[in-house]
């Protein structure tokens, strides 16, 4: 047998797909959606690591990292000899205050020096205006590409730098970016604010002159050789930098900017595996609907084709070959639009994590499995339907189909039948007719609700974070950092600054947390017991008396250590005389950004055996006096800086609206999209089926109004029905999602605004009467005697 | 007639047919003997749910046997498999129902097309067209045919692929007399020109008369055979 490619078989596909085109075009614009989710998620999570990988590659990205307080040059040499170090270089890091002309706020920069010759080894710079400064010249200096946009910055530009309390006027000489600060924050920073923190590069001789570190270094970087064993060279790093005042030294995987990256892999890979889960899964529940319902209506031509002699396989492979024109169909649409999609996404990743330039691409495995996803996706859903097609008895096939068999409705069991209309009764029992079609169909519509809560869910608790945080939490206008630990007499001097209404002291100091076998690093707050200002919060949100002795931890930090209230906690500072105590922890408190030990501010003095001192002050000052305030400050030798609250948050939502919107966009789409697609599809079916019936009803003298209800009544039912399940699933996913992307650096808190319930429950409610309309329309054109005259 | 000295297409002996309903058992066929010979016109008569269609059906590969033998030229097709009896369709039958079952998203020559692409000795689709007279038709979809037309396509398609025999099950039926007999003539062309065994259900024994041989079915059962002296062409029935 040749089979030509446009046998009568294939032409008998070809028109029945044109026939079904509505249908078909539903169900294809589904998998595009899907396919487009996954291709768009999985080509960034691709592009972005190859991106990071070649960056880390080419510009010599270190291994491990170290900060200390000051160590001498000469330390550099026993470094190298570690077994397994390959290239070290010691670099000084300072953290400075800036002045930009025009800018009245406070800004924050942090200065890395450069080898003398301009040649970094490790941590290479990208250059992309201008040169490296000249170690001759000491008031050179290169920035961040983001900072210098932020300030639409040229070279040439100069602004000022307190480094180490001294004034001092810079020029930009080149703009650049780093492997190492591939996203800049501000540490402590809930958000990039390219405003307000920069990265900025200097020579060594320049920056060790201005920050008192000739000859001296306080930070490491190095990378290992390629067999090495990176946890052994950290190990053998630290027995040689503790007495330098080091603050731990640490692999990439706790580099800053390379763990956030590794978190926004983490979340991409989450988002690739259940927006297209959803969207494959609506798509072969849709396809199982109308295969299923083709090979019903097919049934007397099945059986004619195998009357002639068709084999199995041909009239299988006939269905399947169906279910395969859909698949590619939605695969192609899928591909390019999760392409098109996927460059818009990387762009908005391109603001936050600066790469050279992204090498956005498609691998080809990534579209093999889009393909062999879906393939198995539909296939799996369409099994049923092509086997009663292929083990149709040919004999029995020829006699019409039976009548529908039903019967009466529960409702009407349960008694309430004779508050039932004729029409409501069909309604009724035709849903209980197909219990598992009915339900499949309720489960469909819902998976939309459920993305539409999802895609709400993220600004409702963005907002809840921040609600909890800057609201409930820290209620000061300004937090001022200081130097180092000062008198809390400081208190005082800062309240004599005008438009500083209220000032508190904080105290702040840097520690390592020991439990078990478990570690983590990060800082003690000491916290007034009578604070206005900052508040630790219980479960319930409620204010936490700080106890006179003991520490309370983040729940998170808690839960991370394994520890639990009444237990001792092991606490190494690194600071100062750097001692090492055990304190008892009192209490777990809330906390969704970051990880934290609070104690009383004098228990944590006297854990240091210091006076009254603080590390800082948090304020509350009079708008009006904001400018002349951070003015001020910028040339108070002992402030190393100052954060608005106000700024931050604003920034906080400025660099995530773009993407919120991006997302609130696709999932409105994507929700429409599949509560378009079950609905028609099931209005069209339900049209196919019923044709007949509701033609005689319509001959009997019922009106269009009163046989749409019928049918789209029905439908009506489902898309309530699936509202209250859409939430619950909706839920459900948010929570998986929150505890799936929970890190140290934030936890996200599972709520969702009746707002956001109301608005998926109206995006599925509109695009479920759209699809009616569609299908009424139909209805109004139901051609009585071409209905009736047809044999079913 | 000579009828005994044809050779024999099918041997049918105590062939029986029971569906199991659950509760109830149905026997459609009691134990039928019968033989159909090559070139022939047999009618078959019979009651409403006499069995004739699972007759026919059995006969074309369509359905099996519960007991007793069907024989093929010899071959018997009780024992054949699936896959057997489906080559056995595609090759050696033709079939006409009463109500068409024409592909209606293929027009009438891709109607036969479908047929005769997996045929392995088929005539030209056109020419099995002009058997039934409906050539100028060729490019009509089956809802823009009459009744008769539809079933004129039908047979087209069954004999299209050269069947050795045609199976027809009350082709006529859905049909009004004027029409019907352009069916029916349609029907004894194919069978005078190709010499194709034919057989032939009806109601309507007023058809029996353009038969070789006419076999009533009672209960499952053969009831009676008779062969026609003299039998008559389509053009000549009246009822
Ligand atoms: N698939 C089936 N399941 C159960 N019973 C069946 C089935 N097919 C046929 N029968 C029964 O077998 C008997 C014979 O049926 P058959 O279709 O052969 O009759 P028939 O002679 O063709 O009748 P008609 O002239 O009405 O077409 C009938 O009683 C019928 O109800
Ligand atoms: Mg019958």
């Amino acid at each position: 047998m040749v089979v030509t490619p446009m046998n009568a078989l294939n032409i008998k596909l070809t028109r029945d797909i044109w026939r079904m085109k509505g249908q078909v075009a539903a169900i294809v614009i589904v998998i595009v959606c899907g396919i487009a989710n996954f291709i768009m998620f999985m080509s960034n999570m691709d592009s972005l690591m190859i991106t990071r990988e070649n960056f880390y590659r080419d510009y010599v990205f270190a291994d491990v990292f170290a900060n200390l307080k000051r160590a001498p040059e000469s330390l550099k040499e026993r470094i190298s000899a570690i077994p397994g170090v390959a290239a070290v270089e010691t670099r000084i890091i300072a953290n400075v205050k800036l002045a930009v002309d025009g800018f009245d706020e406070p800004v924050m920069a942090r200065i890395v020096s450069l080898p003398d010759d301009g040649k970094p080894l490790l941590n290479k710079l990208y250059i992309r205006k201008g040169r490296l400064p000249d170690a001759a010249k000491d008031n050179e200096v290169l920035v961040g590409d983001t900072f210098a946009n932020a300030h639409r910055f040229s070279l040439g530009d100069r602004f000022g730098a307190v480094i180490n309390g001294k004034w001092k006027q810079l020029t930009i000489v080149g703009v650049g970016l780093s492997p190492e600060f591939v996203l800049q924050l501000r540490p402590g920073a809930i958000s990039p604010d390219y405003k307000r923190y920069g990265i900025l590069w200097m020579t060594k001789t320049t920056l060790g002159t201005a920050y008192d570190m000739k000859g001296a270094f306080n930070d490491i970087a190095l990378t290992c050789t390629p067999h090495a064993n990176v946890d052994d060279v950290i190990r053998k790093l630290d027995q040689i930098i503790n007495r330098y005042g080091s603050f731990g030294a640490y692999g990439r995987k706790d580099q800053m900017s390379h763990r956030y990256l590794n978190e926004e892999f983490k979340q991409l890979e989450i988002f690739s595996f259940i927006f297209p889960a959803i969207f494959i899964a609506v798509a072969a529940f849709l396809l199982n609907v109308v295969i299923s319902r083709t090979v019903k209506t097919q049934r007397e031509q099945v059986a004619i084709l195998k009357a002639f002699g068709y084999g199995n396989i041909e009239i299988g492979l006939h269905y399947v070959k169906f279910v395969v024109f859909i698949v590619i169909l939605g695969v192609i649409g899928g591909t390019a639009t999760g392409v098109w999609l996927g460059r818009l996404l990387g762009d908005l990743y391109m603001k936050f994590y600066r790469f050279p330039y992204l090498e956005y691409r498609l691998d080809p495995s990534i579209f093999a499995a889009a393909i062999v996803i879906s393939l198995a996706a539909a296939l799996a859903g369409t099994a049923h339907a092509i086997r009663m097609a292929v083990k149709l008895p040919p004999a029995e096939a020829m006699r019409p189909e039976q009548p529908a068999r039903y019967s009466k409705a529960f409702f009407e069991r349960a008694g309430l039948g004779r508050f039932m209309s004729q029409p409501a009764r069909i309604i009724a029992r035709n849903l209980q007719r197909k219990p598992v079609k009915s339900l499949l169909s309720i489960i469909g519509i819902a998976c939309a609700c459920a993305t539409m809560v999802m895609s709400g869910f993220f600004k409702d608790a963005v907002d809840y974070m921040v609600y909890i945080q800057f609201t409930l939490s820290q209620r000061e206008d300004m937090k001022v950092a200081f130097i180092e630990p000062t008198s809390a007499r400081a208190v005082y001097s800062m309240n004599g600054i005008r438009g500083i209404e209220y000032v508190e002291g904080y105290r702040s100091v840097p520690a390592r947390f020991r439990f078990g076998h478990r570690s983590y690093q990060t800082a003690i707050e000491g916290i007034n017991p009578g604070s206005v200002l900052r508040h630790i919060l219980d479960e319930n949100l409620n204010p936490i008396n700080i106890p006179p002795s003991g520490i309370i931890l983040t729940d998170y930090l808690g839960r991370h250590l394994g520890i639990r209230p009444g237990d001792w906690l092991t606490v190494e500072v690194l600071e100062g005389e750097r001692p090492v105590r055990r304190v008892a922890v009192a209490a777990l408190a809330k906390q969704y950004m970051g990880l934290m030990g609070y104690m009383d501010a004098s228990a944590l003095n006297h854990l240091m055996r210091e006076g009254n001192a603080i590390s800082g002050v948090s304020v509350i000052v009079d708008p009006l006096h904001k400018k002349d305030i951070y003015k001020r400050l910028v040339h108070i030798p002992r402030v190393a800086g100052a954060v608005v609250v106000k700024d931050e948050i604003r920034n906080f939502y400025d660099t995530m609206a773009q993407s919120m919107l991006f997302f609130t966009f696709v999932a409105t789409l994507m929700a429409g999209v599949i509560t378009f697609g079950v609905v028609y599809n099931s209005a069209r079916i339900a049209l196919s089926e019923r044709s007949r019936e509701l033609s005689s009803l319509r001959v009997l003298g019922y009106t269009r109004g009163e046989i749409s209800y019928i049918l789209l009544g029905e439908l009506a039912i489902l898309t309530l029905a699936a509202i209250p399940l859409g939430f619950v699933i909706g839920r459900g996913l948010c929570s998986y999602i929150a505890e799936a992307a929970a890190s140290d650096i934030f936890r996200i808190p599972v709520v969702i605004e009746p707002a956001t319930y109301a608005m998926a429950a109206a995006v599925v409610m509109v695009s479920a009467a759209v699809s009616g309309l569609i299908v009424r329309h139909r209805l109004d054109h139901l051609n009585l005697v071409e209905v009736l005259k047809a044999r079913e | 007639m000579k009828v005994a000295m044809q050779k024999t297409v099918f041997s049918v002996r105590n062939l029986t047919k029971i569906y199991d309903m659950g509760e109830v058992q149905v026997h459609a066929l009691r134990g039928v003997d019968l033989d159909i010979y090559s070139g022939e016109m047999a009618v078959m008569l019979g009651p409403s749910g006499s069995g004739k269609s699972t007759l026919l059906n059995i006969l074309g590969g369509l359905d099996t046997a519960t007991g007793g033998e069907v024989a093929y030229k010899g071959k018997d097709l009780t024992k054949a498999t699936d896959r057997e009896l489906t080559e056995y369709r595609r090759f050696y039958v033709g079939f006409v129902f009463q109500f068409y079952n024409l592909i209606p998203s293929l027009t009438a020559s891709e109607n036969v097309a479908i047929v005769t692409e997996i045929a392995d000795k088929p005539m030209p689709v056109e020419g099995a067209l002009s058997i039934v007279g409906l050539s100028d038709r060729k490019d009509h979809f089956p809802a823009q045919l009459s009744g008769g037309e539809q079933q004129r396509v039908a047979i087209a398609r069954a004999i299209a692929k050269n069947p050795e025999v045609l199976l027809c099950d009350e082709p006529t039926g859905a049909l009004d007399f004027k029409t019907g007999i352009l069916v029916l003539e349609a029907l004894a062309r194919v069978n005078r020109e190709l010499g194709t065994a034919t057989v032939i259900i009806t109601h309507n024994a007023d058809i029996a008369a353009m038969a070789d041989r006419v076999i009533s079915l009672r209960n499952g059962l053969i009831a009676d055979v008779t062969v026609n002296a003299e039998k008559k062409l389509p053009g000549e029935l009246r009822w």
